[in-house]
C-alpha cells in the first residue's frame, strides 16, 4: 500500500496547481534568458558581422576581444567603477537611512526625496549632471565666480578622472534605493535592543558597527546584489554624460557591446563580449547567493 | 546595591502627563514591584529611572547622588526587557560581555564576571549559541545575565516574564526570587501580574494613572487595600463589593444593605469615627466567605468555575455578583441554595464617594 502511494507522489507533485501557475515564468526564464545566452554563445563562435552567420571560427572572436584596447580599457574601468559605486552607495545609503529613521516625522517626505533620483531615467538626469560637471557651465564655474579662481573640478573632461565623475553621479542615483532597503531593515530592529545597548553603556558608533550593521546583513546583501548587477549593466549614465570619452577614458563593457552590436555591425565580437560579461556576473554572484542561502539555513 | 529616591517625578509623553508628581523611596536591597494595569505609567517610570526618557520635572537619586539628568551609561544600572532585547547577531557569551567590552573592562575581569553570571543562571552550556537557537526561558535568563554582569547598583526589570508560557513563568519567577535572596541587590520590577507582585516583592507599589495608589508589603496591600482600585486590581477572583450604609447603634457598628447585614466588630476605621447612615462600599475577599456554615444568609449558585484544587462558586448577593471558594469534591452545584457567612478575618470598607479606605 505504502509503495503505491510512494510511486504516485511525484506525479501528484507535478500536478500541483502552484507549478502550473509558475509555468509561464519558468518558460520565460528558460527560453528568454537561457535561450538568449546560448544564442549569444553560439554567435560568438562564428564570424558574424551585421547578420548572424552559422559558420564556426572557434575562439577567434575571444582572442580578438582580449587584444582590443578599447575592451580592455572597458574592463579596467568597470573594475574601478564597481567597488567605488558599491561602497559609495552602501555608505551614503546607510547614512541617509539613519537620518530618515531618526527624523520619523519628516521621514516620509525625506524618503521620497532620496528615492526620487532612482525613479528618474538616467538619460534625463545624466544631462543635468553633464551640465553640473561641465567646467564651463557647472560647479567649477560657479565656485570660481564666488571668488576662488584657482578652483578646479573638471573630472568630466579629464582622461584620468572621467570615470570618477560617473561614479559620483550614479552614487547620487543609487543611494536612494539602498536607503529604502536599509530603512526597511532599520524599522524592523526592536527599539529595546538599542535601549539595552544604551543601558550597557555602548557608545553610539559602536552600536551601529557591532549591532545595527550586523543585524542589517540581509538588507545589505540584497542592496549589494542589486548594485552589483546595476554596475555591470552600466550604460545609460556613460552615454548621457561622456559618450565613453574623452577618447575611450570612460568606456564600459555594456557600451562596448552595444556599440559593436548596432553601431559597428560586429555581432560576433559583441556576443563574445556579452558572454564574457555573463560568465563574470555568474562567477561574482554565485558565492554571494551561496552565502545568503547558507545564512538562511543557519537562521532556520 | 543602592537606595533609590524618587521625588515629585513628572514625565510627559507626547505632551501628555504620564507620571504626575510621583514620590517613592526604595531601600537598598529591596525588591520593589511596580504593579498596575497597562497604560498606568509603570514602564514609563522604569524607563525614566534608567535615563532612557527625559523627565519633565522632579528628581531621581541613587544612594543620595542625583541622577535625574545622568546618561543611562552613568547610572550603573542593569536592565531586563520584556522582549529580551538580546543582540541577535552575537552569541550568548557575546551578549553577556558586549557591554563590558564596550566600556573597556579588563579581559580577565570580563571573563570572571561572565563566568559567574553564567553559573548563577545555568547558562554555561549555552554560551556559544545565538539567541535564535534558544528557547524563550533561556533567552530571558541570558537577558537577566546580561544585566547581572554589570554588577549594577540597581536592577530594573520590565515585565521580564510576560512573554513566557505559564509553567516557565512560574519556574523563572522562583529563580528570580532565589537570585534576589542570594545577591541581595536592589531590584525594581514592573509587572501587571499580581501573582508575580505578591510572590516576589518585599514591597508593592500599585500604580494607576501615573500615581502610587498604595505602597506596602504584599500582605498589607492584599489584606488592607487603600482604595477600591487596589482592592479590585489585587486578587483573583476579584474582591466582592456591595454598596450600603453604616449603622451605628448599641456600640458595634454594622454594615447594612438591602437584605444583608454584617457586624463590624474588629474593624479599624481610618481617620474619623463611623457616622450613622454614612454611605460605604463593603469589600469581601472570596476566601473570607464560608459556604455551608450556620450562616447569616443564603443565596443561589449561578456558576461554578473548577480550578483543579478548588472551585470558584458564583452567586447573587443583594444584586451584585459575588464569588466564594469551595473544595472541589464537596462543593455545591449550580442552582443549589447555599448558606453563607463572613469569616472572622477583617473585611474592607470604602467611602462611597471617592473609594478610599474607610
Amino acid at each position: 500500500m505504502t509503495s503505491v502511494i510512494r510511486r504516485r507522489a511525484p506525479l501528484r507533485a507535478a500536478l500541483n496547481p502552484a507549478w502550473f501557475a509558475l509555468l509561464p515564468m519558468a518558460l520565460a526564464a528558460v527560453v528568454v534568458y537561457l535561450g538568449s545566452f546560448l544564442w549569444s554563445l553560439r554567435i560568438s563562435l562564428t564570424g558574424s558581422r551585421s547578420l548572424p552567420l552559422h559558420d564556426y571560427v572557434g575562439l577567434a572572436q575571444y582572442q580578438r576581444l582580449f587584444a582590443n584596447d578599447r575592451w580592455l580599457h572597458s574592463l579596467q574601468n568597470l573594475a574601478i567603477y564597481s567597488p567605488l559605486y558599491l561602497a559609495g552607495c552602501l555608505a551614503l545609503g546607510f547614512l541617509l537611512a539613519l537620518l530618515v529613521d531618526r527624523q520619523l516625522r519628516g521621514g516620509g517626505a525625506l524618503r521620497a526625496i532620496f528615492l526620487y533620483p532612482y525613479a528618474l531615467s538616467f538619460i534625463a538626469t545624466g544631462l543635468i549632471w553633464q551640465w553640473l560637471l561641465n567646467p564651463e557651465l557647472g560647479i567649477q564655474q560657479a565656485v570660481r565666480a564666488w571668488g576662488f579662481p584657482a578652483f578646479r573640478f573638471d573630472w568630466l573632461v579629464d582622461q584620468d578622472h572621467a570615470i570618477y565623475a560617473i561614479v559620483l553621479a550614479t552614487i547620487w542615483q543609487g543611494a536612494g534605493l539602498v536607503m529604502a532597503i536599509l530603512l526597511a531593515g532599520l524599522r524592523g530592529i526592536d527599539p529595546d535592543i538599542l535601549r539595552a545597548a544604551r543601558v550597557d553603556g555602548v557608545p553610539g558608533w559602536r552600536v551601529q558597527t557591532s549591532i545595527v550593521i550586523p543585524m542589517l546583513g540581509y538588507a545589505f546583501a540584497t542592496a549589494a546584489l542589486l548594485l552589483l548587477t546595476a554596475a555591470v549593466k552600466l550604460y545609460d549614465a556613460v552615454v548621457a554624460m561622456t559618450q565613453g570619452g574623452p577618447g575611450t577614458a570612460s568606456e564600459v563593457p555594456a557600451k562596448f557591446i552595444m556599440d559593436h552590436l548596432f553601431g559597428r555591425a560586429n555581432l560576433a565580437l559583441a556576443s563574445a563580449g556579452a558572454t564574457v560579461m555573463a560568465i563574470t556576473v555568474v562567477a561574482l554572484l554565485a558565492p554571494l547567493l551561496y552565502a545568503r542561502g547558507r545564512a538562511a539555513r543557519v537562521r532556520a | 546595591m543602592a537606595a533609590v529616591s524618587i521625588r515629585d517625578l513628572r514625565v510627559h509623553l507626547g505632551g501628555q502627563p504620564v507620571i504626575d508628581g510621583l514620590d517613592l523611596e526604595v531601600a537598598s536591597g529591596e525588591f520593589l514591584v511596580l504593579l498596575g494595569p497597562s497604560g498606568c505609567g509603570k514602564s514609563t517610570l522604569l524607563h525614566a529611572l534608567a535615563g532612557l526618557i527625559d523627565v519633565a520635572g522632579g528628581s531621581v537619586a541613587f544612594d543620595g547622588v542625583d541622577q535625574t539628568w545622568a546618561s543611562p551609561r552613568a547610572r550603573n544600572i542593569g536592565m531586563v526587557f520584556q522582549s529580551y532585547a538580546l543582540y541577535p547577531t552575537m552569541t550568548v557569551a557575546g551578549n553577556l560581555s558586549f557591554g563590558l567590552r564596550a566600556r573597556g573592562t579588563a579581559r580577565a575581569e570580563i571573563a570572571a564576571r561572565v563566568q559567574r553570571a553564567a553559573s548563577l543562571l545555568q547558562l554555561e552550556p549555552l554560551l556559544a549559541r545565538k539567541p535564535a537557537q534558544l528557547s524563550g526561558g533561556q533567552r530571558q535568563r541570558v537577558a537577566i545575565g546580561r544585566a547581572l554582569v554589570r554588577d549594577a547598583g540597581v536592577y530594573l526589570l520590565d515585565e521580564p516574564l510576560s512573554n513566557l508560557d505559564a509553567n516557565l513563568r512560574a519556574a523563572l519567577r522562583r529563580e528570580l526570587k532565589l537570585l534576589h535572596q542570594r545577591l541581595g541587590a536592589t531590584m525594581i520590577y514592573v509587572t501587571h501580574d499580581q501573582i508575580e507582585a505578591l510572590t516576589l516583592a518585599t514591597r508593592i507599589a500599585v500604580l494607576h494613572q501615573g500615581r502610587v495608589q498604595q505602597l506596602g508589603t504584599p500582605g498589607d496591600v492584599y489584606a488592607r487595600p487603600a482604595n477600591r482600585f487596589v482592592a479590585g486590581f489585587m486578587g483573583a477572583p476579584p474582591m466582592n463589593f456591595l454598596e450600603g450604609r453604616l449603622a451605628v447603634s448599641g456600640g458595634t457598628p454594622r454594615f447594612v444593605a438591602a437584605g444583608f447585614e454584617l457586624e463590624l466588630r474588629d474593624y479599624e476605621f481610618r481617620a474619623a469615627a463611623p457616622v450613622d447612615g454614612e454611605p460605604v462600599v463593603l469589600g469581601v475577599r472570596p476566601e473570607q466567605l464560608r459556604i455551608g456554615a450556620p450562616g447569616s444568609w443564603t443565596s443561589q449558585v449561578t456558576l461554578i468555575e473548577p480550578m483543579g484544587n478548588h472551585q470558584v462558586v458564583w452567586f447573587d448577593c443583594a444584586g451584585s455578583g459575588w464569588s466564594a471558594l469551595s473544595d472541589s469534591d464537596a462543593g455545591p452545584r449550580v442552582g443549589a441554595r447555599i448558606a453563607l457567612a463572613v469569616s472572622s478575618s477583617p473585611v474592607s470598607l470604602f467611602r462611597a464617594d471617592n473609594g478610599t479606605r474607610r
